[in-house]
């Protein structure tokens, strides 16, 4: 691995709702793996992970996203996103290909190589040199397959932790999912609204003023609800808070037309 | 029991908002994880012992038929009867056999979800023989012609009113709230039908290949007045059961106690080896055990094998937050929650249990708890695999898919897609930076906003060199 030891080269994976959602998570991403020392790039030939496909059960469809996204992450150093559901879900590549088939292999490789972002400052480059300081409490979900297909649990917790003056106030069930889960949530809905329902009374519950977590569905999902409720708590994705990137308004909040927006 | 298991959707609704059982979905909540947990943190080697239960389940599986016939030969020689069957309908006729043999004319149970599963009180009861739960909570179901809706704690889903409404009309005494009152009622009622039950059905968890032996444990002690009573007892139970040896029985018994309901041991654990041998005090003077297959054995070597390491814990319900919501009746047949998901498909066919695989956000926290490490949300999977190649996937969310993977595997065609919808959303959005009501988004506008996209796309600025 050339320059893997100083100046790693990362190839980001987006994901589709930072991509269309929320530009700023991918850019506080770019912003956290270049202060950690990573050269970053944006490979053209990704499009979404193929979670949508890989759990409706299509899985002629999700084996060519997986092929087309293999391909386009070769060669990097690393695979790093702002997601622990996607970059799971390039773990799972690895299911898609029979044994002998060159693209398991190709994918064992990916999966060694792909990292949620702040698994990836902790666990690979031990970067936890935060320069960023935010006003106020946060209490922090914790997304399912971040939290157990990939062990992302202490890592955005010590990272939280060196913002100046942030105050972390823990959720009762933090660990509990907030009833996104993809197309489930669109599915069934009244199951899923009674999940987001617990989740955001856990919330206010915490007193924090913040809801941070890493994955954008959830996060959209939490933040719409808390909307519609009236509750007075902001939602972000964690890395905003990281790069010290908030000047943006938190999530479904607006103080401009943004249909003029840029 | 009908099956109910396509209405679903409309079970989980109707679910939702009855006031009484999501009183006591949350005393579930509130019961049985914390327990496990506390009991886990206990034991510094549960890891390890899930690891070595999942090995032995997997070995056992390998080997099913010779340990079934190694089971078969000491039930035998130990003077009892083995009856294979391959399917519901089979077992439901050998045990109404057995019970005509001997002229039974009410049947005591223990509890015992594989006879749900074979719909025996029904088909019994259709029969002239009166079976009679024993297993306090399938007692009160008894009485109030309701089905189980937990896999270990039958009644969960009622309230003590319910309990006591039930008591006052079956048993035409005074209405009493008290748990105390109640439960000895049950006992006086209960006591005359065990001394008078010509038969007594019990489950197992667990068949002991070496010995003969079967076991079933309980909290109440019912099982064993149900079994050694009667002059007849037939344990009906289901071919993955089997373990080979005694001391593996213990490991299972050891982790089935502490996923279940936290407790070290399970308060009655009772083994029955045989009928009454010569000198012995008590115990029945024939020994039946009825191995129902019922769709397990075609499970075997497929993708869906991982599934039989099931020991009938119930944690992954427990802790399922879709269970949590909606109880086990909204599942529509015998086994809820993230199991039923699974082994409902299998036994009614994917065509009745479509919905329940696909009712979940594969959160995980099932397989994060499962004893015998079953990986619950992939299986799950594996049907949606199974539905999407026969076509059974509704159609609106097939085209949905087929049009969304034309655009996710042409990158350039996927950025104007992306950025034509990030367009649309911000112009729906306005100045108020989301969404209250989309066209074609109502699952999710119905309950939550929808945040809008705070600019252009990533892709687009990335290119435009913004940072
Ligand atoms: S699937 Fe696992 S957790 Fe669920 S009942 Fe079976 S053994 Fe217990």
């Amino acid at each position: 691995m050339p320059n893997a030891e100083h100046h790693p080269r990362v190839g980001l994976f987006v994901t589709c709702l930072a991509d269309m959602f929320r530009p700023s998570v991918a850019f506080a991403t770019v912003r956290l793996l270049e202060q950690a020392g990573c050269i970053v790039e944006v490979p053209e030939a990704q499009t979404c992970c193929g979670q949508p496909a890989y759990n409706s059960g299509d899985k002629k469809t999700t084996q060519e996203i997986a092929r087309q996204t293999i391909a386009a992450f070769e060669g990097f150093d690393y695979v790093v996103g702002p997601s622990g559901s996607c970059i799971g879900m390039l773990h799972y590549y690895v299911d898609l290909f029979e044994a002998g088939d060159s693209w398991k292999q190709r994918a064992e490789d990916l999966k060694a190589r792909a990292f949620e972002i702040t698994s990836f400052l902790i666990d690979v480059v031990g970067f936890d040199k935060i320069s960023a300081s935010f006003e106020g409490s946060v209490t922090y979900h914790d997304s399912c397959s971040g939290l157990r297909q990939l062990g992302v649990k202490q890592q955005p917790r010590t990272l939280l932790g060196k913002v100046e003056n942030l105050e972390l106030k823990e959720m009762e069930e933090a660990e509990t999912c907030c009833g996104f889960g993809g197309t489930f949530c669109v599915k069934y809905p009244d199951i899923s609204n009674r999940m987001v329902s617990n989740k955001t009374e856990y919330i206010s519950n915490s007193g924090a003023r913040t809801l941070v977590g890493g994955d954008l569905g959830c996060l959209l999902n939490m933040a719409g609800k808390l909307k519609r409720e009236g509750k007075e708590v902001e939602a972000r994705h964690v890395v905003e808070i990281l790069a010290g990137m908030c000047d943006e308004p938190a999530i479904g909040e607006a103080d401009y037309d943004l249909a003029k927006q840029l | 029991m009908q099956i109910k298991s396509p209405d679903f959707k409309k079970n989980a609704r109707i679910a939702l908002q009855d006031v009484g059982l999501q009183k006591a979905l949350g005393n579930l909540k509130a019961g049985f994880p914390v327990k496990r947990s506390i009991a886990v943190d206990r034991m510094p080697e549960f890891e390890d012992l899930r690891d070595e239960a999942r090995d032995l389940k997997n070995h056992i599986l390998g080997n099913l038929d010779i340990y079934l016939e190694q089971f078969e030969s000491k039930v035998i020689e130990n003077g009892g009867h083995v009856h294979w069957c391959r399917t519901a309908e089979d077992a439901q006729k050998k045990i109404l056999e057995i019970c005509q043999e001997v002229d039974a004319k009410t049947v005591t149970k223990g509890k015992s979800m594989v006879s749900e599963e074979i719909n025996l009180n029904e088909y019994l009861e259709a029969n002239g023989v009166q079976p009679i739960e024993t297993d306090l909570g399938e007692y009160i179901l008894q009485l109030r012609e309701d089905h189980p809706s937990h896999i270990i704690a039958p009644a969960i889903h009622l309230n003590l009113e319910d309990v006591s409404e039930a008591f006052h009309k079956h048993h035409k005494r005074p209405k009493s709230d008290d748990p105390a009152v109640l439960m000895q009622e049950a006992r006086e009622m209960l006591r005359k039908k065990f001394v008078a039950a010509d038969v007594g059905i019990t489950g197992a968890n667990f068949c002991v290949a070496e010995t003969g032996s079967t076991i079933i444990v309980t909290n109440e002690g019912n099982g064993d007045l149900t079994q050694t009573l009667p002059k007849t007892h037939i344990v009906v139970t289901s071919i993955e059961k089997v373990v080979p040896t005694l001391e593996d029985m213990t490991l299972f018994l050891r982790l089935l106690a502490r996923s279940a309901t936290g407790q070290e041991f399970t308060v009655y654990n009772t083994l029955s080896t045989g009928p009454r041998r010569e000198g012995d005090q008590d115990g029945p003077e024939n020994f039946h055990v009825v191995l129902v297959d019922n769709g397990r054995s075609e499970m075997v070597g497929t993708e869906f094998q991982d599934m039989l390491r099931c020991i009938r814990c119930s944690a992954c319900m427990n802790h399922c937050p879709v269970y949590g919501s909606v109880g086990g009746h909204a599942y529509g047949w015998v086994y809820p929650g993230p199991m039923g998901s699974v082994l409902t498909p299998q036994m009614i066919g994917i065509e009745k249990g479509g919905n329940l695989p696909n009712a979940s956000t594969f959160c995980g926290k099932c397989e994060s708890v499962c004893p015998v490490r079953i990986p619950l949300p992939k299986l799950m999977r594996h049907w949606r695999e199974n539905e999407f190649e026969k076509h059974l996937t509704p159609s609106a969310a097939r085209y949905g898919l087929a049009g969304w993977a034309f655009f996710a595997k042409r990158p350039t065609m996927y950025r104007m897609l992306s950025k034509t919808s990030n367009w649309f959303l911000r112009t729906m959005a306005g100045k108020k930076g989301k969404i209250s009501k989309l066209p074609l988004a109502g699952g999710w506008t119905d309950f939550r906003d929808m945040p809008a996209p705070s600019g252009k796309t990533f892709m687009q600025q990335w290119k435009e060199g913004q940072r």
